[in-house]
């Protein structure tokens, strides 16, 4: 049994924002395995919901006729990893989101949950970076898009407004074709676990060397980062092991990790430059080089 | 409080419930006599809770109750069959991966979850154990429950 | 012949079709639920307290306090009484607190209508502290001005022995001495099923206690104590349990739930924790930092051992100094020729309260013992293998701290037999001198452990025999089935004496200390040694009573039949059947002129505790960059004497190895050092293993027979953890170089010490 004090089915997309926007204590609930954690906590602040559950045309996966990858805001993680448009266009948002919890989380949890949450350890949160995804957003003033880029705005803080609704995730083809991608979830095990540091790098090629990398961490800042520095440094670098050394060094000026009781500072950092280079390198390979 | 009335069916029997919207999936069942649904964590941590709802292992605690009107609900009372255990269970009794066996509901339904999901294809032992990485057990160490699994599905040669 | 066999286990069919009932599966119409409020500070005294908005909740019942307990100070430890006072368990708590010593210290607590509602009025509940200074390390428990956690201070006891020689004398005629300092962690069982008990009247004096307990006798008696009330009054109930691991040989919350039913005129109250109260308010394993002098000639011959250790039994004693004193006392039975100097010290601090935890004290000595014989070995020249084989027990070696001989020891063959199953001489050259980002390493530990509790309390057990009408046989015992499989296994001894078949045997799974035969109860790895007596006995008893009553169905004399397969039969000839049993048992019912029911009831002490032994071998990998540890292939070889049931045997094991890995590389509950607040209360950040952070498990046994036991058996049900642990230590230093003398060894504590030592 939950401490919820209101509960509300919402019956279309429209229902759901009005209902958002109408009380500010509102909050939506989606696949309930964020939510109903922090209710079993006694948490104060998630006692009025708007459950979105019977949307069901937020679950789509699909391409549009643009080549754009569409991932409903509703979509659980099993649904993405499985789903035929993810494995051949934007794999690597598939095995990110494989690696949260355990099947039966996966089953129920969402990606719109995991961005909008706002946690700075979100699974799916590095893969979104490096594919710069684009948010589509339902408000009662209408659809409007955001890039994640920028969208996460402090430790668990998105620069969603009361009343706004996810409805789907939007990766342009710009931003997949040509890239190969890698994630690695640094954990305490293997499964059922948060982050320590996760790390995604998407690599397009220009012969034979680093045409593009986008490099992206979470728990390394305040939000889910991508590297500004790292980047600039691999472009046109040959692969070598000296580049990835290169991009390992730089990543440091990018990240701002902290100390707490699950890991030091010092810690994150070693880990952050290791994986700069396993990831980096095996992003690479996916984009066909080799070193 | 906030009451509401759902239709589902749990293990092909019938329920039009009156249920308080703040309950669980769990909640639910186990007033219902389905105390096979066990509570370890609360959170979706342990999956003692686990059932099916239409054919998806899903932690029941963390499920509320009113996501389940209209759904097809299985727990394992329901997959023993006319005195007949089920293959899964069979498999749980003779591998002896039963201990305590306070975690053994719900990693049964977690098996028979992955057995329908894998049923033609080859699984590895990593798959076995990633697809049942949602179930914690502290008395087994695992190693019967992987055997007894492996007894049940097509297992692929390890390379 | 039913020992030896594999049958399918008693409770199989009930536990994996959900039909097996464990306490929470049990609800009473006007059941009440009650809800600690719990301290926010790790150690202070409560100035007020204010319940007012708390009562005004719709649905509550009654909120009681630190002032409506019974002034009675008891101890919870789940240990026989002892005759002697200075055995008894310390008493050191009264059911709700004034002064708080830890974080979620019970100063109050709720009853109301439903679960929910009483959460929501504990935290209604307005409490004002005072704090003190609050010590979480040894360290700052014993500082000279550390503050008072008890009124007799925060060092509950110390002890030390010196056995089989002069230390000192054994050192200076050590060619090499080798020293260590050794930390081990405050980890926490994790049993699935939390804690969990109701209780109610059915009479004006009469409490029943329905609870997820490993020692339902004990209980009763604590029970007892706690509330000031007689013994007989109280019959305490257990059903099924979900788990104990040691944690339910104590006596947590069946005090409070008798006290609140008698508090509400006997209403059913149930109490039951949620898995962050479980995590922090019940027991843990006592974390421990050790002190390790190991001195051998360079022939390989171990002289000495020298072990000091400092165990924090935190803000209640529970347990306390018995954990630091069986372990080092068990731990003798392993190296018996040279000498052993083992001290050890017990106190408290303003952590969660550490108990009994499988094992008991001895995965923390043998952690140090063990790390420090890999040091020794190496420090040598001598493989690990080989020069724990020229000093383990032999068969007729006197353990010179019992002064009794060792009549069974298969620990060399153990060892012998790892070696060659984990292919340690090709691997050992084959890893030799790692370089890289992964290197391999192998590891290698011994322990040896008790079967029971003798001489240090009674080992007392009680089996009761019943021939049903139709021949098949009820068995009520006192010990617990805990998920060990013990009904099984007794069963399986029952059908063996009594030459009945196994599924004739009936067991009652559930205690109830109103019906069932005397017995603590479920620890020290004791039952299946302490009860089969018990059980032998009455299986002999009874089959005397069942022939003597042949003999007055037929005239022939009982000397020359026996019972096989549920028939009597002659003797010499068994294919000769003379009667069913069914048909005995129905005369012996109904017949109007001769019989009665058949039954045998027994109780026996057992005087004697045989060592048990074994090994663990890892062949593991070191990704040094990533400071992870890969377990490629892990062995546990055991002698526990006859083995009774070899699949549930292997399910022992497995289990040992699996919470083993856990404490090695992955469990720790993380306290903050200055406030006593516990950072991962819950089963996502307190990290035990999940499916696929246990590797392939394998065991092996070396059959001994071991000439005290009934059926020549001994202890495998807390053994198999105890191993592991240094194990992983010591090949994690054979792969890296680098000796990480604490656990447990995750890649935080890998990153410091590889940072020390320069390898990354």
């Amino acid at each position: 049994m939950f401490p919820i004090e209101k509960h509300h089915m919402a019956t279309s997309i429209e229902d759901a924002v009005r209902a958002l926007a109408e009380d500010e204590t509102s909050q939506v609930i989606a696949g309930g395995t964020d939510v109903l954690i922090r209710l079993h906590e006694g948490h104060g602040d998630y006692r009025n919901l708007v459950d979105i559950n019977k949307l069901d045309e937020l679950r789509e996966i699909r391409m549009d006729e643009e080549g754009n990858v569409l991932i409903g805001a509703l979509a659980s993680f099993t649904e993405i990893l499985e789903h035929d448009v993810i494995r051949k266009h934007v794999p690597v948002i598939g095995e990110s989101v494989n690696t949260v919890g355990g099947p039966q989380v996966r089953n129920r949890g969402t990606m719109g949950g995991n961005i909008c949450n706002g946690a700075v350890s979100a699974d799916s949160a590095c893969a979104a970076l490096v594919h710069e995804v684009d948010l589509v957003i339902q408000s009662p003033e209408g659809e409007r898009v955001e890039s994640i880029i920028g969208f996460h705005t402090g430790p668990g803080r998105v620069s969603l407004k009361q009343g706004d609704l996810l409805k789907h995730f939007r990766v342009r083809p710009g931003n997949y074709k040509g890239f190969g991608a890698s994630y690695y979830k640094y954990a305490m095990r293997e499964a059922m676990d948060i982050a320590t540091i996760g790390c995604a790098a998407a690599v397009k090629l220009n012969g034979e060397k680093i045409g593009e990398l986008r490099l992206a961490y979470t728990v390394s800042a305040p939000t889910p980062i991508r590297c500004a520095g790292a980047e600039e440094v691999a472009k046109g670098k040959p692969l070598t092991q000296e580049t990835l050394a290169e991009i390992a060094k730089a990543v440091e000026a990018d990240v701002r990790p902290r100390t707490s009781w699950r890991a030091s500072m010092e810690f994150r950092l070693h880990v952050i430059r290791t994986l700069a280079q396993r990831v980096t390198r095996q992003a690479a390979e996916r984009a066909g080089g080799t070193f | 409080m906030q009451k509401q009335t759902i239709s589902l069916t749990v293990n092909d029997k019938k329920f039009t419930l009156d249920i308080d919207v703040r309950q669980s999936l769990a909640d639910v069942l186990r007033k219902q006599g389905f105390t096979s649904v066990k509570q370890g964590c609360g959170v979706g941590e342990c999956g003692a809770c686990t059932v099916l709802v239409d054919d998806m292992a899903v932690d029941s605690c963390i499920y509320l109750a009113v996501w389940a009107d209209n759904k097809k609900v299985r727990t394992t009372e329901g997959e023993c069959r006319n005195g007949k255990l089920s293959p899964v269970q069979q498999a749980y009794v003779d591998a002896g991966a039963v201990q305590c066996g306070f975690c053994t509901p719900g990693l049964v339904m977690t098996t028979t979850s992955f057995l329908e999901r894998n049923r033609d294809r080859k699984v590895t032992r990593e798959e076995i154990r990633t697809g049942h990485a949602g179930n914690l057990c502290r008395c087994t160490g695992y190693e019967t429950i992987v055997k007894a699994v492996e007894k049940i599905v097509d297992v692929a040669e390890e390379e | 012949m039913a020992v030896g066999k594999s049958p399918v286990r008693k409770d199989a069919v009930a536990k994996v079709t959900g039909k097996a009932r464990y306490t929470d599966d049990f609800i009473m119409p006007g059941m009440l639920h009650a809800k600690y409020v719990r301290s926010p500070v790790g150690h202070g005294i409560v100035k007020s307290l204010d319940a007012k908005e708390a009562l005004a909740l719709p649905g509550v019942e009654a909120v009681f306090t630190y002032e409506d307990v019974p002034d009675i100070v008891y101890a919870t430890a789940g240990h026989p009484f002892s005759l002697e006072v200075d055995h008894q368990d310390v008493a050191d708590r009264k059911l709700l607190t004034k002064h708080v010593r830890y974080h979620g210290d019970e100063v109050a607590i709720v009853v109301a209508r439903d679960p929910l509602t009483a959460e929501e009025a504990a935290r209604k509940v307005k409490v004002e502290y005072e704090e003190f200074p609050v010590c979480v390390t040894h360290e700052a428990a014993l500082a000279h001005d550390a503050p008072k956690i008890h009124a007799g201070g925060n060092v509950i006891k110390s002890h030390s022995f010196e056995v089989g020689g002069n230390l000192d004398q054994a050192l200076s005629e050590s060619d090499v001495v080798v020293e260590g300092e050794f930390k081990t962690p405050v980890v926490q069982h994790c049993h699935m099923e939390n804690h969990t008990a109701y209780a109610y009247m059915d009479d004006h004096e009469h409490i029943v206690v329905v609870s997820s307990t490993q020692i339902p006798h004990i209980c009763r008696r604590i029970v007892g104590e706690a509330l000031g009330i007689s013994w007989g009054r109280v019959r305490v109930i257990k059903p099924y349990i979900g788990g104990g691991f040691g944690n339910k040989q104590d006596v947590v919350l069946e005090p409070m739930a008798a006290f609140l039913t008698m508090k509400m005129d006997g209403a059913p109250v149930k109490l039951e924790l949620n898995r962050e109260e479980c995590l922090v308010s019940t027991r843990t394993r006592h974390s421990t930092k050790s002190r390790c002098r190991i001195g051998a000639t360079r022939d390989g011959a171990l002289k000495g051992i020298d072990l000091d250790l400092v165990s924090n039994t935190g803000a209640y004693a529970s347990h306390g100094h018995s954990i630091p004193s069986a372990g080092g006392a068990k731990s003798v039975n392993l190296y018996p020729r040279n000498v052993v100097k083992y001290s050890a010290l017990t106190h408290y601090a303003n952590i969660p309260s550490a108990g009994a935890m499988r094992a008991y004290g001895s995965p923390q000595v043998i952690f140090a013992i063990e790390s420090a014989m890999e040091d020794a070995a190496r420090a040598i020249g001598m493989d690990s293998v080989d020069f724990r084989i020229r000093n383990v027990a032999r068969e007729q070696d006197v353990n010179p701290l019992s002064q009794k001989k060792i009549s069974s020891a298969g620990i060399c063959e153990c060892l012998e037999k790892g070696r060659k199953m984990i292919g340690w001489d090709e691997k050992r050259k084959q890893y030799a001198d790692q370089t890289g980002d992964v290197r391999r390493g192998l590891g290698v530990a011994c322990f040896s452990y008790g079967s029971g509790t003798y001489p240090v309390c009674v080992e007392i057990a009680g089996c009761r025999l019943i021939l049903n009408q139709d021949g098949s046989v009820h068995m009520q015992l006192g010990a617990t089935e805990i998920g060990q499989g013990s009904d099984t296994a007794f069963a399986q001894m029952a059908a063996e004496t009594l030459g009945v078949d196994y599924d004739k045997i009936h067991v009652v799974s559930t205690q109830d200390t109103d019906v069932s035969p005397f017995d603590t109860g479920a620890y020290a790895s004791r039952q299946s040694y302490v009860v089969a007596p018990a059980i032998r006995k009455a299986a002999l008893e009874l089959k005397r009573k069942i022939l003597g009553h042949v003999r007055e169905m037929t005239g022939k004399a009982a000397e020359g039949m026996t019972i096989a397969g549920g028939k009597i039969v002659n003797q010499n000839r068994p294919e000769r059947v003379v009667l069913d049993l069914a048909e005995v048992a129905i005369d012996a019912y109904y017949h109007k002129q001769r019989g009665g029911q058949l039954t045998a009831d027994v109780s026996h002490k057992t005087r004697t505790n045989a060592p048990s032994y074994g090994c663990t071998f890892v062949d593991l990998e070191v990704d040094v960059p990533m400071c992870k540890v890969k377990i490629n292939q892990i062995i546990n070889v055991h002698d526990a004497g006859v083995i009774i049931h070899p699949l549930l045997a292997e399910g022992q094991v497995h289990g040992g190895m699996g919470m083993a890995v856990g404490m090695a590389l992955f469990e720790e509950l993380l306290i903050d050092p200055k406030s006593g607040w516990v950072h991962n209360s819950n089963l996502l950040d307190y990290k035990i293993p999940t499916f696929v952070d246990i590797p392939n498990l394998e065991c092996a046994f070396v059959e001994t027979v071991e000439p005290t036991s009934a059926y020549g058996h001994k202890s495998l049900g807390e053994p198999p953890i105890i191993s592991p642990a240094p194990a992983i230590r010591n090949a994690i230093l054979d792969a890296t170089g680098v000796a990480v003398n604490e656990a447990p060894m995750t890649p935080k504590v890998l990153f410091r010490h590889f940072s020390q030592a320069g390898i990354i």
